[in-house]
């Protein structure tokens, strides 16, 4: 995995996609599986093939349906059986301009008549998406649309009723309103990308003539790429830390150097001012829920001393982790890892200089890895990357950075405590354990897509999923947020087990690593033992489904009291629990059990 | 740069897109001569030809070329990078 790495050589992944896909499914990773159906406005294969390789390429395999040539509206909303029993979790629906029937093409008409030209061609759309949530309630993505390269009244046509150019502009608009409103739709916004590619390059009228390709070959890559990310995100596979080099990278200078006068940052000059711009924009990421760390070789005290410059935007505050001494990077970007309970596949490096950026390359193949020549063209690479797309933007997201600081207090506290049990309890921490709510509902897919570690089944939902099993009669949920006197920790756990007579199954248990070692998953055992009994269960059993990042977990039902039953060479076990006189293992939380848990 | 070391670019590309090194090219060759040569890829190896050699074909071309001879001739007529 990750072998295509953006920036990439579109022409040269094109030419040798074959090899690139043979190597990828050869090279022995476990990927998760996904249906993905590909409905076309114009050709697709070439789409889809390269959507295949980025997908591949980040631990996803995707099986794909794809429609008959220009069937994308037949297929969503008159049906096919192909399509039905194929059973997407995702659709795709890849049209362009080419495929509005409704662009003005006279200048007869009233602007009503234009108006109602706009109504209708979003109401064809609109059918097409309403008949997809109606079959398949999964996540559609939906490329809004180019603007076209050839304008017969030129500037005109960006703004006049009979303007192709703001017709489409209108559309994209009204697309965006919808997405907003409606959950689990998202746009593909090829407007930008074929702005960002330039029209020029992007228009190909010879590719339609001969293949019914809507844009040039040469940038279906791109396309492929911007879709990806959207999966990508929807699937879980988000980068969650952004890490970041000092001197060079976030001020002009170097701080042990040239002291904290020295360095260039803020208005004064343009060097000051690229990082101040640099600043702003990493910040802004840390609003999206992004962990911010910082990894420098430097005094820690030199560190701090850059960081609290009167003009840096990013403060010593902002950081979930400051690395700064004369380790290797690698291991202090290992060592963060650690300490935030996190992969250091989560996270992206960024540093000025190339040495170090190999040094994390060669030893932690899995970290995203860019190396800053340009403040601009760093902004830029990182945008593209899709690392941080957003696909959903949970309260959570909102608050992590504050989550965090308050884990680092908990440390501090933690030291003065020699007795653990003692800590926990003086950490006063407060549960919340309910059934799913709507209003959660959001949140819980979110970590139950991107919990890797402390994940017993490591089974993935879409939201559409996600919200049959909220309404299931069979099935017993739990969800756990957990508070203390430091700050609320969100909703952090999820249970889902089937019931099946008087046996209960355990399809899903999962917690955030950000709480490990606090007692939660006991709190949520005495709560679903508990559940159980109102409902007349006596068993449960719990499976532990072992993939490369789960280890942690290998042992819990054990630790918790079930017996073994089975255990396969691949690693899986099966375990089970006689809830006969099953006592309340938690000692150091003090639970809510109710309906309510909701999202705030 | 003579058809010689053309041909042997032109067979390096072909070994790329269908991702075989045992490929020969003849000017004869044609799609039935290749197992994956079908149109998908077909619009792959034209337009990873035009990449190598800094050409378009041009449309009546794409359609009408017959064999891997007629595609050398309009490389070396037409090819900015041989």
């Amino acid at each position: 995995m990750n072998r295509i790495l953006y920036p990439f050589d579109g022409k040269l992944l094109r030419k040798n996609r074959k090899k690139l896909r043979r190597e990828l499914l050869a090279d022995g990773s476990v990927r998760i599986k996904r249906r993905i159906a590909v409905l076309g406005g114009s050709t697709c294969d070439d789409i889809v093939l390269m959507l295949e390789l980025f997908l591949l390429d980040s631990g996803i395999e995707p099986e794909f349906y794809i429609s008959d040539y220009n069937k994308f509206y037949e297929d969503a909303v008159f049906g096919s059986e192909k399509l039905d029993s194929f059973s997407p979790d995702i659709v795709f629906i890849h049209t362009t301009s080419r495929n509005l029937t409704m662009l003005p093409d006279r200048t007869d008409e009233s602007p009503e008549q234009i108006n109602e030209r706009l109504e209708a061609q979003f109401d064809l759309f609109k059918q097409v998406w309403t008949s997809i949530a109606q079959k398949f309630a999964c996540p559609i993505i939906q490329n809004n649309f180019e603007l076209p390269l050839c304008r017969q009244s030129g500037n005109y046509d960006g703004w006049g009723y009979y303007g192709k150019s703001a017709f489409i502009s209108r559309l994209n608009v009204m697309m965006s309103d919808y997405a907003r409103k409606i959950n689990g739709f998202y746009i593909n916004d090829i407007s930008y990308l074929s702005a960002c590619i330039g029209l020029e390059k992007w228009h190909d009228a010879e590719a339609w003539y001969l293949y019914k390709y809507a844009m040039s070959l040469d940038v279906i890559p791109d396309l492929a790429y911007s879709a990806a990310c959207i999966i990508k995100s929807i699937c879980g596979r988000n980068k969650k830390v952004l890490d970041l080099d000092l001197d060079n990278t976030l001020w002009g200078g170097v701080i042990g150097d040239d002291g904290q006068e020295g360095i260039e940052i803020g208005h004064e000059t343009a060097v000051g001012q690229s990082f101040t711009e640099f600043q702003s924009f990493v910040k802004e990421y840390k609003n999206y829920g992004v962990l911010l760390a910082v990894c420098s070789k430097n005094d820690e005290e030199n560190a701090l001393l850059g960081l609290n410059h009167p003009d840096c935007i990013l403060k010593p505050d902002d950081f979930a982790s400051i690395k700064a001494n004369w380790d290797s990077k690698d291991r202090n970007i290992e060592s963060a890892a650690e300490e935030l309970n996190l992969l250091t596949e989560s996270f992206v490096f960024i540093d000025d200089n190339p040495a170090e950026c190999e040094i994390i390359k060669a030893q932690l193949p899995e970290t995203a890895v860019i190396n800053l020549t340009s403040v601009q063209e760093a902004m830029y690479r990182l945008s593209r990357s899709g690392y941080f797309e957003i696909t959903s933007l949970s309260a959570d997201d909102l608050k992590r950075s504050e989550m965090y600081a308050a884990n680092a207090k908990r440390a501090a506290v933690r030291k003065r405590y020699s007795d653990y049990s003692e800590y926990l309890l003086s950490l006063e921490m407060r549960a919340e354990i309910s059934d799913f709510t709507p209003l959660a509902l959001g949140r819980i897919t979110q970590l139950t897509n991107k919990s890797n570690q402390f994940n017993l089944t490591t089974r993935r939902y879409t939201e559409k999923e996600m919200e049959k099993i909220a309404e299931s009669d069979t099935h017993i949920r739990l969800c756990g947020r957990l508070s203390d006197k430091f700050g609320d920790n969100g909703i952090v756990s999820v249970v889902i087990g089937r019931c099946e007579g008087d046996t209960l199954h355990i399809e899903l248990w999962l917690m955030s690593c950000r709480i490990l070692k606090r007692g939660m998953e006991l709190a949520m055992l005495d709560s679903l033992a508990e559940k159980c009994r109102e409902r007349g269960i006596k068993r449960i059993i719990g499976y532990y489904f072992k993939t490369a990042k789960n280890n942690m977990v290998s042992e819990l039902f054990g630790s918790f009291g079930f017996r073994l039953d089975e255990k396969s060479d691949n690693g899986d076990s099966v375990w089970s629990l006689d809830l006969d006189g099953y006592k309340n293992k938690n000692k150091s939380i003090e639970v809510r059990t109710g309906e309510k848990n909701e999202q705030k | 740069m003579n058809k010689n070391e053309i041909m042997n670019r032109l067979t390096n590309v072909f070994r790329d897109v269908f991702d075989d090194d045992s490929i020969v090219i003849t000017p004869s060759t044609t799609s039935a001569d290749i197992e994956d040569w079908d149109s998908i890829e077909h619009i792959n190896l034209v337009g990873a030809v035009e990449n190598e050699f800094g050409l378009r074909f041009r449309m009546k071309e794409v359609s009408g070329m017959k064999n891997v001879g007629e595609m050398l001739d309009i490389i070396c007529e037409r090819g900015k990078n041989v």
